[in-house]
């Protein structure tokens, strides 16, 4: 295998390490579920689609760099859904925001409906 | 108290980091230059999921603890990628994909449930 491919593969596996483990700090230290939702699932979603695309980069366009690209459209489609379900879900199940909260939308339009 | 507590967990998280990086080990050198490098990675990958493994554990609500469980499938995909490119089994790419497909499913399953609806509404 190329050498190059091989160094600019162990770089975008490099990146992709240091945004997992930002984002699963954010999940450990942030003060609120929705906050600790939104620092994990864009990180950790950019991190493992950058490992992805690094393992891509090193194993060279066979079989299975192939269905890396694969699951990096697959986990591109998926999280912010995921993220998004159940944010909705823990605020219809009444969780409630951190205290220095300063907006939120969602219980104004659902006051708005009722 | 509370600095005190961010106090050592910064330390530990750090000296953790720290520990992955300089410790020098014996990796099998089968498939040429950049083996530690990836060894060291996946030690990298465990420590987050151990964060995430905490948040399970000690989440106040039962939504962090989904959140938790949903993180975590998406860094077993990426474990599993760095796994194949350390032991240079393309299987385990394969597992990479169900495991985001089921823990896709999951989360979306977990999450209606905690909405309290039923699943065809």
């Amino acid at each position: 295998m190329n050498s190059v491919f091989d160094m600019a593969g162990f770089g975008f596996i490099l990146l992709g390490l240091f945004f997992d483990l930002v984002g699963c700090l954010g999940l450990v230290r942030l003060p609120d579920v929705y906050n600790r939702l939104q620092a994990a699932t864009k990180c950790v979603t950019l991190g493992t689609c950058s490992i992805l695309f690094g393992t891509f980069l090193v194993l060279g366009p066979t079989a299975a760099g192939l269905k890396c690209l694969l699951c990096i459209v697959f986990v591109i489609l998926t999280a912010p859904v995921a993220a998004h379900a159940i944010a909705r879900g823990g605020h219809r199940a009444g969780i409630r925001l951190w205290e220095k909260s300063v907006v939120d939308r969602y219980a104004e339009d659902k006051e708005g409906e009722a | 108290m509370k600095t005190l507590s961010w106090l050592i967990g910064a330390v530990v998280v750090v000296g953790l980091i720290a520990l992955i990086i300089f410790v020098e080990d014996e990796f099998p050198s089968y498939l040429g230059a950049g083996k530690g490098f990836v060894y060291r990675a996946i030690y990298i990958l465990i420590l987050a999921s151990v964060l995430c493994l905490f948040r399970v554990a000690f989440g106040p609500t039962a939504a962090d603890r989904i959140v938790a469980t949903d993180i975590f499938g998406i860094l077993v995909v990426g474990f599993c990628a760095v796994v194949s490119v350390a032991t240079g089994r393309s299987w385990y790419i394969d597992v990479g994909i169900a495991w985001a497909l089921q823990s896709f499913i999951g989360a979306l399953a977990l999450s209606k449930y905690l909405e309290g609806k039923a699943f065809d509404e």
